[in-house]
């Protein structure tokens, strides 16, 4: 694809790479986790060196992926703010599924669905953050009830934010001319006119 | 003991007082818990500490250490106010019915022919009246006011529930729970044991702590039954085989009296110890007593010992008092001793009043040790902190340390409690340049008769003529010495009443002491273990449980002494005419011709009922004592006397003679005296004891002990805790007035503060599994704080109750 | 340890089941409160036959050492003074695995063959497939497992399994001077526990009992107790113990469900692309986009 002088920048260097650590450390946490959490799954642990090695490198993914995400979180915590605009939109969501987004309200930089996306991995990320921790006993050895609780909520709240990140690829597959903008940056005028009018108008000041 | 380890399994009740099995000896406890799973019987402990006995007894009563005999008295005042006792065994089985002289008396606390001065009693008032012909004379209906019965009456009619209370601090309810557990046994078909260890042992009045239990089987008729019996636990391996062979210097091996400075020649010592018959068709068996010191001298001293010379009688040593432990380190830190052998033995830690011993020590121009491990008296010299602060610079003793193989590092035997002896074989070489006792001894003999041989010297007969026939002279084997102990015949031994039959050939091994002669025909290291090693073989590899009686008699397995006697006085386990007092544990009965049953008959095996051969017969009265005439130091009867440091001003019993309030004969050294404390200063009562995870001061060298016990502590009740603001894992300093130790507390609910004599008296509870060399934490010898004063009779000191106070560090 | 050929049972991370042809006997592991003196000889037997050896630790003010079970103790006595109908007793009780019928290590186990059920009963933990989560911690009732500071390992009692598997009774069993503690079949031991039993009734205590709990399926190692009304008296015995309703969510329904849902949503998405296509940007902005772009090059141009 040759590059257009006119795309629209919607991400930085930083935040790009930003976000491949937060991706990267989920992907790797994602196998890692699985191995453990279905003996299914068990298999993956050759991914990372046998079983022991991949107990002792989930953690510390854990620990990279919580501070980056961390970093990603106070980056665009401003820029994800529910309106009442992205309520409306997320009222009309299912008309945007099944591919009528004509009467969609007009977004900004971020619509509805990927404001809740938002937030719903963040809130994940601390619950896999708290209970990862009350689990992790190579460090700590906290009271066996927490214990028990950390490990059912790290379980549950784990396939919880795969099940989200997996509706977050999807949604960037899905709507082309997206994944662009975190390989380079840049979206096309028609792509952010068309999904996010308010933040194309913004930018480019039409 | 009188029985043994599996017996206990026989007995209705199990009574443990004056000792601790589960914690002390938890293998042989096992029959304890034997006689409660299959017999259903009851298991009481009486004990100042609710311990690991207790935790799995029927009923359990608190004690103030030291007040064991005002206990043990008011059990026999309820045995014979309630008339509980075995009514033709007192009358026919004991002393009941001898008649004492009448000048005998008990005034305020002491005997008749108390001399002050002395410290001692004239016994000449304690004795038999006698007849014309010699024999005691007995009022055989017990009225008598002269006759032992009706003097035990009036002696213990004292000792009401509500004094033995006021005395000992248990409370009545729990005392008279304990008498009706201990009089149900006096009927003919029930059986009480009685176990017991060093918490009678190490009391000023320990012998007759002790003698008092006696009595009370005695009146029960529990004495020669199965399950029955008084069970002195020996709380070393092999102890009770050291003590058989010659552990005490007042004492040749198997119990031979050892010749006084007063016995001038053998044909006084022999005399003296050999008694007459004190009633018409007894056995006396100790009128054999030539017989048995003859054959051991011809076993030391062989063709050197004749008719002629006395048999080297005036080879042996004649001692002018007693040597024993206590005297020693006495006479050590007086300087009046230059060199110490020390085997096996770790004195510094064993024996009372730690700094005294290593005062004494410290005089001594060489110390040897002869040990398998680093012992803290081969290190009293070193400065190891606060928990031995010695100055080495101050120091001149040379020590040297000799490396001993441990028992399973060398072949031998080993006697266990119940007197069963057995072989055991060498399992591994002991280390780098450890050696057998044996060998060692033996080496260090034959340098000495080396020496002697080549410089001379002031006596030098003893040592150049000892009887050395080891095959090898440096290294005699475990079973050579097995042999010569258990004794042979010189000459060709012929049947006494009918000189033309050969009894024994010469050269033979005997099979008993009954083959033993006094002209010098025999040769036997030890009476008692003869026929240990017969003609058949060493008997004590023996290893065949058959135990077809079920009482767990095992007569095929090992040897029990005497003569592979399994119960002592197992003839009073049956009737006058020989019928068992309870056919369901028959050990002996008469069947018309001769005594049968399932054990070695302590009785002249044709001895028919109507002889009237009583069972006692190691007394020349044929039955057993329950006034003990002469024989003890301080009294025919228990009395209860304070301990030496009592929480008590006064001996409550006696409270206006001062004479009376401790052991009036107990032997007190210059010196000690003074260390003495008061409940003034020191008002709490300590115990010492030992805790299972370890043995004495050997097993925190092993890890695994260490980590089971790692260290040492001192337990005190939740009442004393809370006054002195301690809570348990605190550190806390002990003090007697001859030192101090820091230990952790234990803070425990099984030590009970107790009302004794209108005053609340606190227990602290040491054990003395602690030591600074080793695994385990270094700590404090308990030692320290005890005093050196022991009992009348046997000098073995008051580690049981003395008196301390306890702060938090 | 895995030194012995046991028939296998159960293994933990594993979804299908173990051979089960062969029928072996139900062992179990008797221990007598009531005769238990708390010497220690089973401790110190344990630490013996299995090579293990702590530190030498502290007195801590009471008679429990060592103080707590660990990689390196697999059994310890914990010792309890209390005072029951105005008696006071010292309860010893010989603190250790229970080996669970239902065993919650196992079931919390993800590394597969970690954790074995014996068809004996005994369950066992096989360190060299131990991955050193912890899991079995979190899923003991009993709190027994414990994770070695030096290796990551969870050690825990093996009911001697080497012994076991050659016809030895555990090491503990055999150095128990006592007798307190008894092995062999289950239901015989089952027979000799209600012969104590009525032996302790007949003594006062009318509640002795069997500690067998139901809620993990019963135990192959068992109590006999004075006070079988109040296990907790026993220095804090579980009284009804069970997995914990997490431990069971955790490593029960939520699993497969969750693997479910996440099939559901990957296969949802799949289908979605292909049912609904790709949101591409429409025509009419792309129209939108080039007028306005030519516009803006006229304006230049002029």
């Amino acid at each position: 694809m040759i590059r257009d002088p006119k795309d629209l920048q919607r991400y930085n260097a930083s935040e790009r790479s930003n976000h491949w650590v937060v991706g990267i450390s989920f992907i790797l946490l994602t196998l890692s986790g699985l191995a453990f959490f279905h003996p299914a799954f068990f298999p993956l642990t050759q991914l990372f060196g046998g079983p022991v090695w991949t107990r002792i490198i989930h953690p510390y993914l854990g620990m990279l992926m919580a501070v980056s995400f961390l970093a990603m979180f106070f980056r665009f915590r401003h820029l994800n703010k529910m309106t009442p605009a992205d309520r409306e939109w997320l009222s009309k969501a299912k008309n945007m599924v099944d591919g009528n987004d004509h009467d969609m309200p007009e977004q900004g930089k971020y619509n509805g669905g990927q404001k809740a996306m938002f937030w719903g991995a963040a809130l994940c990320m601390l619950l896999m953050t708290v209970s990862g921790l009350l689990i992790w006993r190579a460090w700590f050895g906290f009271d066996i009830t927490l214990v028990r609780l950390g490990a059912v909520v790290h379980a549950a709240v784990g396939a919880a934010m795969i099940a989200l990140i997996m509706v977050h690829v999807y949604a960037a597959i899905w709507v082309k001319g997206t994944i662009r903008a975190m390989w380079y940056g840049t979206v096309t005028r028609a792509w952010a006119k068309q999904h996010h009018r308010g933040w194309y108008r913004q930018v480019s000041g039409k | 003991m009188t029985n043994h380890w599996v017996d206990i399994k026989n007995a209705d009740l199990v009574f443990v007082m004056g000792g601790n099995p589960a914690e002390a000896h938890p293998c042989g406890f096992k029959w304890v818990i034997e006689a409660k799973k299959q017999r259903k019987a009851r298991l009481v402990v009486v004990d100042p500490r609710f311990n690991r006995t207790a935790s799995v007894a029927d009923y359990y009563a608190p004690i103030r250490s030291g007040s064991d005999i005002a206990f043990l008295s008011g059990v026999i005042n309820y045995l014979l106010s309630k008339d509980k006792i075995h009514h033709e065994y007192v009358k026919h089985y004991t002393n009941a019915s001898f008649l004492i002289d009448e000048r005998f008396a008990l005034e305020d606390g002491l005997f008749s022919g108390y001399n002050a001065e002395k410290r001692s009693y004239d016994k000449e008032s304690w004795k038999y009246q006698f007849d014309k012909d010699g024999y005691a004379r007995v009022d055989e209906t017990l009225q008598d006011p002269n006759c032992v019965f009706q003097i035990m009456k009036k002696h213990y009619a004292r000792y009401t529930p509500e004094v033995v209370t006021r005395v000992t601090g248990t409370p009545t309810d729990a005392f008279l729970k304990v008498c009706e557990y201990i009089a149900e046994t006096a009927a003919p078909n029930k059986t009480m044991t009685n176990l017991y260890a060093l918490g009678w042992t190490e009391h000023s009045v320990g012998a007759q702590n002790i003698r008092s239990m006696a009595i009370i089987q005695l009146l029960l008729g529990n004495m020669g039954m199965a399950g029955g019996g008084i069970n002195a636990l020996r709380g070393h391996s092999n102890v009770q085989g050291i003590t058989d062979q010659c552990l005490y210097s007042d004492a040749l091996p198997g119990y031979l009296g050892a010749p006084l400075d007063a016995d001038i020649d053998r044909k006084t010592y022999l005399e003296k110890r050999t008694p007459k018959a004190m009633r018409p068709n007894q056995m006396n068996f100790p009128q054999n007593f030539p017989k048995w010191w003859t054959s051991l001298m011809k076993a030391w001293y062989g063709k050197e010992a004749t008719p002629e010379n006395d048999f080297c009688y005036d080879w042996l040593p004649k001692r002018d008092l007693s040597y024993d432990v206590l005297n020693m380190f006495d006479r050590m830190y007086q300087g009046k001793m230059s060199g110490f052998v020390c085997q096996g033995f770790n004195p510094l830690a064993s024996v009372a009043n730690k700094k005294k011993v290593g005062d004494a020590l410290a005089k001594l121009k060489y110390l040897v040790i002869m040990d398998p491990l680093v012992t803290e008296t081969s290190e009293f010299w070193k400065n190891h902190g606060e928990v031995n602060p010695a100055d080495p610079a101050s120091i001149q003793t040379e020590v040297f340390r000799l490396p001993v193989a441990f028992f399973a590092e060398e072949s031998g035997t080993c006697t266990n409690s119940g007197r069963v002896v057995r072989w055991h074989w060498k399992a591994v070489d002991g280390p780098g340049e450890s050696k057998g006792d044996a060998e060692i001894m033996a080496h260090l003999y034959q340098t000495l008769k080396h020496m002697y041989a080549k410089e001379g010297g002031a006596f030098p007969d003893p040592i150049l003529k000892l009887s050395w026939p080891y095959r090898i002279a440096d290294e005699p084997s475990p079973e050579e010495l097995l042999m010569e102990i258990s004794g042979k015949a010189l000459t060709d031994l012929h049947d006494p009443k009918d000189a033309t039959k050969l009894q024994v050939k010469g050269g033979d091994q005997l099979a008993s002491f009954g083959f033993l002669r006094d002209d010098g025909s025999t040769a036997c290291g030890n009476w008692i273990y003869s026929g240990a090693w017969s003609q058949a073989g060493n008997l004590t590899l023996r290893r065949d449980s058959s135990d077809p009686s079920g009482l767990g008699q095992t007569l095929n397995w090992g040897f029990a002494w005497p003569v592979n006697r399994r119960i002592l006085y197992n003839r009073a386990s049956a009737d006058l005419a020989g019928k068992p007092w309870d056919a369901s544990r028959t050990v002996l009965k008469w069947t018309g011709s001769a005594w049968g049953g399932n054990d070695i008959p302590d009785m002249r095996p044709n001895a028919a009922p109507e002889e009237g051969v009583m069972p006692f017969i190691m007394n020349p009265e044929g039955v057993a004592r329950l006034f003990a005439r002469d024989l003890m130091a301080d009294g025919p009867l228990p009395e209860h006397y304070e301990p030496f440091e009592s929480p008590l001003e006064t001996n409550p019993m006696h409270p206006k003679n001062t004479k009376a309030k401790s052991n009036p004969v107990s032997r007190i050294f210059k010196g000690d005296l003074e260390v003495f404390g008061t409940a003034k200063d020191f008002p709490y009562v300590a115990t010492t004891y030992r805790l299972t995870e370890h043995f004495h001061f050997w097993t925190q060298h092993s890890k695994i002990n260490a980590i089971l016990q790692p260290e040492h502590f001192v337990e005190i009740g939740e009442e004393l805790a809370r006054e002195k603001g301690i809570k348990a894992g605190d550190k806390v300093k002990v003090r007697s007035n001859r030192g101090y130790i820091k230990a952790v507390a234990v803070v425990t609910k099984r030590i009970k503060a107790l009302d004794v004599d209108g005053r609340k008296v606190h227990t602290v509870g040491i054990p003395i599994t602690s030591g600074f060399v080793g695994r385990t934490k270094p700590g404090f010898l308990t030692n320290t704080l005890t005093p050196a004063v022991g009992d009348a009779n046997t000098h073995t000191p008051e580690y049981k109750a003395f008196l301390v106070n306890i702060e938090k560090v | 340890m895995a030194l012995q050929s046991l028939d296998i049972k159960q293994r933990s991370a594993t979804t299908t089941p173990s051979p089960q042809a062969r029928q072996t006997v139900e062992i179990a592991k008797l221990i007598d409160v009531s005769a238990c003196i708390g010497c220690k000889a089973c401790t110190a037997a344990c630490i013996e036959w299995n090579d293990i050896r702590g530190d030498v630790g502290n007195c801590v003010g009471v008679y429990d050492n060592p103080v707590d079970l660990s990689a390196d103790a697999w059994t310890v006595m914990r010792f309890t003074e209390t005072e029951q109908n105005n008696k006071l007793e010292w309860l010893i009780r010989k603190d250790g695995c229970m080996h669970c019928a239902d065993p919650g290590c196992l079931k919390a186990c993800p590394a597969p063959g970690a954790i074995i059920q014996y068809s004996n009963g005994i369950v066992d933990f096989h360190q060299e497939n131990c991955i050193g989560c912890g899991y079995c911690v979190t899923g003991c009732p009993f709190n027994v497992p414990r994770m070695s500071q030096k290796d990551n390992k969870a050690y825990k009692c093996t009911l001697c399994s080497d012994r076991v598997a050659v016809n030895q009774a555990p090491a503990c069993a055999k150095a128990c001077p006592t007798g307190a503690i008894q092995f062999g079949a289950k239901e015989d031991m089952k027979d000799y526990a209600e012969k104590r039993i009525a032996d302790l009734k007949e003594r006062g205590y009318d509640k002795a009992g069997l500690y067998d709990p139901q809620g993990v399926g019963g135990t192959h190692v068992m109590y006999v107790l004075h006070h079988a009304d109040q296990p907790k008296l026993y220095a804090g015995l579980p009284d009804d113990p069970s997995i914990s309703p997490l431990v069971s969510l955790w490593k029960g329904a939520a699993k497969p469900l969750a693997t479910l849902a996440l099939a559901g949503v990957a296969l949802g998405s799949l289908f979605h692309y292909v049912t609904k296509g790709p949101n591409e940007v429409s025509k009419e902005i792309e129209d939108e986009i080039e007028r306005e772009d030519e516009r803006q090059l006229r304006e230049e141009a002029k």
